[in-house]
């Protein structure tokens, strides 16, 4: 049976990280849990990732203009950042402050962004606002470049509302006025991007935020209720104050580390899943000042984060799946090798394409994450990986089983392959499927060459047929 | 008069990174083309002369056939207003149809769910490749998404038939119906059943096949005979689509030489997929559509040509109206589109428009955001 300390830290590294090998879940796991968490809340305690090594090795990460490139590099870190929070925070950032490189067409603006999104994700929530509103990539993504004094262009106005911060409403009441997003906007006017050269025949260069004054419309303006010659930044000041703002992170955040939550545009009319957790959010953001750490801190240490009730109760993103299984078996790991770009490229066959999100809206997630094209991807990539039997990470959980005795009933050898794999929350009818199959097989026994052989082809044939339940989508 | 039938079949080869129109139907006898094209121009010996002022590339032979055929549809100066000119953007337009918001629906994901509403048939729509185009996607329908036909399938990497089929039976059981699951694993075992369905089925295809069509190795080539394969196993696809490799055609650099084997590649295979399906009896229902999400410049910049405007496209098959359709743009500078490319003076919405409307029977206007003068070319 699963120790239910292990149980609960591949819960945590499942979600505040890419998930662990099991030697790793179990190393946290003597560590202590809440021990665990301030490591992964001061990122600064833990080594850097390698990037010395990383761009020796792949001199192309740098400054790369290509997108492939750049998600390629991104998809390196979520496997093998040490500081595994920063990169899951980075993924949360961009799956709320969406931008996309089919407009944006700049790969290393891209990589800015999230890089930014790496940097400063689990800071203070006005300061991010304000990185994203001078970030140049996104005052292009959403016109602001074409928004002037005298034609204000709405859309970063609008979206800063409705989809980066407030959101639309809660509790069945409205966040904000029509009035409001066109004031927003007009406290917008004139913040920019310095000249973009066309990307031809010499690539992009870098872009720069610029604010122009003379193209700012630095009249009175009346946002939520207060009125002043508000600038961007005024806007931030006045949006961080909102309990609509909170409520909007606070459910956000539930969504990504706690549980599937209705979709975003529901949540004006369908309250919270968990309105106590909520509430326990929101009063972190603003007992602190804003700061995204001390949300963070309230939710790993919290009960209904621990509870069995959150465990694998969200799908997991083509990214958790494709970073959390090379982590588990441990290969891109450390080690540079070629087919990390192969690697990179798996999330989008699964619906995922990173960088390049399919609107502002962002990915639908949960359920959606499944048809069965992105289904049948997901399945053969996770029983490729896992019937690897020369991993390193998929040889440590036979010894393990291994270990368990001289021989193991299909019963027991079932139980240790859902625990060794990830304690997993399989039911009935799958353990008694999975069970089932290995009877027919027989006890097994490794005393023999020849048994150990088959021993070894079972544990790989077994951790496949795990890799392709339903239960294994979830995380 | 073009008549859709219930039958009809819509294949897509997407012909991904933005195809050099003005290379690939080529105004040979223009002294401006000879101007913009100084290193990339073909010479007019070269060329193959549909008419006296356009021609196709030396490359295209046998698509010319169609031509002579009557069979082949020339769209020129295809494209849309306010032209994107990055890769990503503009083929989100041509799959969503959706120029100015950005759209998520993808028009054939759309015309998928208007041929089979309750999805009965997991196979209506197939694609070639990796990932789902988003001209595909649409939530609640059901399109397969095949990798490699021969391989396609769940758990593929399960060594040794027996092994693989022994675990293919315990997933039907584990994905069969409970109760009290929960909603998200019931959706999921329930698309994990249509995969296994889609799967069961379409593995099927490649034993049915037998044919003495020689399709070349390349990626094209061997989609373009899994679609012949899925054709000619008669599951009831409707819409199939593949993508020539990724952004392949974007000839930045080395255009000639690259150009060159594009449209080799592309013009045999096409020509050996219509050869397959007329061996088969099984042509006279299969449109075919090839497309890209841009052309180029028209000036080459000395070894390739950067994004442009409008382009060209084709369409093949028994019921096309062979002929020219559009009208090639304006090279004079005064005519051009900003930035020194082609303007469009045929929107894509419009091709699409006929083929809803009079290829597959469906109303064309909610499909693809509004009504569009549709161009006659089927017959």
């Amino acid at each position: 049976m699963t120790d239910q300390n292990v149980a609960l830290m591949a819960h945590l590294l499942r979600r505040a990280g890419f998930g662990a090998s099991r030697a790793e879940i179990e190393a946290k796991a003597a560590q202590g849990y809440d021990a665990t968490v301030e490591e992964l809340l001061n990122p600064e305690s833990q080594p850097a990732i390698e990037e010395d090594l990383m761009y020796r090795c792949h001199p192309a990460y740098n400054h790369s203009g290509a997108i492939q490139v750049n998600v390629q590099e991104w998809v390196y870190r979520m496997i093998n950042n040490p500081r595994q929070l920063q990169e899951k925070m980075a993924l949360f950032w961009h799956m709320i402050f969406c931008a996309g490189h089919s407009k944006i067409d700049s790969g290393e603006e891209m990589a800015r962004m999230i890089a930014m999104f790496r940097e400063h994700g689990m800071g203070n929530f006005r300061d991010l606002l304000m990185r994203l509103s001078t970030s140049p990539a996104m005052m292009y993504y959403l016109d602001n470049t074409e928004s002037h004094r005298v034609a204000i262009n709405e859309n970063y106005g609008r979206e800063l509302l409705e989809l980066f911060s407030l959101g639309v409403g809660k509790d069945e009441d409205f966040n904000y006025s029509e009035a409001d997003v066109k004031v927003c906007a007009r406290a917008y006017s004139g913040w920019s991007v310095a000249p973009a050269y066309p990307p031809f025949p010499y690539g992009r260069s870098p872009w720069e935020f610029r604010y122009d004054p003379a193209d700012h419309d630095d009249s009175e303006k009346t946002f939520l209720g207060e009125t002043g010659r508000w600038n961007g930044e005024d806007i931030v000041n006045i949006i961080c104050k909102q309990p609509g703002t909170a409520r909007f992170l606070s459910r956000h955040m539930y969504n990504f580390f706690v549980a599937d939550e209705v979709p975003v545009p529901s949540w004006r009319m369908t309250p919270p899943k968990d309105k106590a957790a909520i509430a326990a959010l929101e009063k972190a953001y603003f007992d602190s000042g804003y700061e995204i750490r001390a949300m963070l801190r309230t939710l790993f240490t919290s009960d209904f984060f621990k509870a069995d009730s959150a465990r694998f109760a969200r799908v997991a993103s083509p990214a958790e799946m494709v970073a959390g299984l090379m982590r588990t078996v441990g290969e891109h790991r450390g080690e540079i090798k070629p087919g990390i770009f192969q690697i990179s490229e798996e999330p989008k066959y699964m619906g995922m394409d990173l960088m390049n999100p399919p609107t502002v809206e962002g990915w639908h997630t949960g359920h959606e994450w499944i048809d069965s094209g992105t289904l049948v991807e997901r399945i053969n990539f996770a029983s490729e990986y896992l019937g690897q039997t020369d991993l390193p990470g998929v040889k440590a959980l036979i010894d393990r089983l291994t270990a368990q005795g001289p021989r193991l009933s299909p019963e027991a050898f079932v139980d240790g392959c859902i625990d060794l794999v990830g304690c997993l929350n399989v039911t009935g009818s799958t353990r008694q499927s999975l069970v089932e199959h290995a009877q027919r097989q027989g006890e097994l026994r490794h005393g023999t060459d020849a048994e150990r052989g088959e021993f070894t082809r079972r544990c790989g044939e077994m951790f496949q047929m795990l890799a392709s339940t339903g239960e294994f989508q979830f995380c | 008069m073009a008549s859709a039938k219930k039958d009809n079949v819509f294949a897509v080869l997407s012909l991904s990174g933005g195809n050099d129109g003005l290379n690939t139907v080529i105004p040979y006898t223009n002294g401006l083309y000879r101007d913009y094209r100084p290193h990339l121009g073909i010479p007019a010996d070269k060329v193959i002369p549909i008419n006296e002022e356009l021609a196709f590339h030396p490359a295209m032979a046998p698509l010319k056939t169609f031509w002579d055929e009557g069979k082949l549809a020339i769209f020129l100066g295809i494209g849309y207003p306010h032209p994107s000119y990055s890769h990503f953007r503009s083929m989100d337009i041509w799959h969503t149809c959706e120029p100015v918001q950005v759209g998520v629906d993808g028009w054939l994901g759309r015309a998928i769910q208007e041929i089979d509403p309750k999805a009965d048939n997991v196979l209506t729509g197939v694609n070639f490749g990796r990932g789902l185009p988003r001209a595909l996607a649409k939530a609640g329908v059901p399109v397969a998404s095949v990798g490699d036909l021969e391989t396609y399938g769940l758990l593929t990497d399960i060594e040794g038939q027996d092994q693989r089929s022994q675990a293919l039976d315990v997933f039907a059981r584990m994905y069969g119906p409970t109760v009290g699951t929960g909603y998200a694993l019931s959706y999921i075992r329930q698309t994990g059943i249509d995969a296994l369905k889609g799967a069961d089925i379409l593995a099927t295809a490649p034993g049915k096949y037998t044919s003495n069509a020689t399709y070349s190795k390349s990626t094209v080539g061997g989609y373009m005979k899994n679609i012949a394969q899925t054709h000619l196993a008669n599951f009831g696809t409707k819409i199939l689509y593949t993508t020539s490799p990724y952004n392949g055609f974007d000839t930045h650099a080395n255009e000639a030489v690259l150009h060159n084997n594009l449209w080799t590649d592309v013009s045999n295979n096409v020509r050996t997929f219509f050869d397959d399906l007329r061996g088969h009896n099984a042509s006279d229902n299969v449109l075919l559509f090839m497309f890209s999400e841009f052309g180029r410049r028209i000036s080459d910049n000395g070894s390739g040509t950067d994004h442009g405007a409008a382009g060209v496209a084709f369409a093949v098959g028994e019921h096309v109206k062979g002929g020219i359709y559009g009208t090639y743009p304006s090279l004079q500078p005064s005519e051009q589109e900003e930035g020194g490319n082609l303007k469009h003076n045929l929107d894509f919405r419009s091709v699409y428009a006929t083929i809803l409307e009079d290829w597959l029977g469906l109303s064309s206007a909610p499909i693809i955001g509004g009504r569009f003068d549709p161009v006659k070319f089927l017959n």
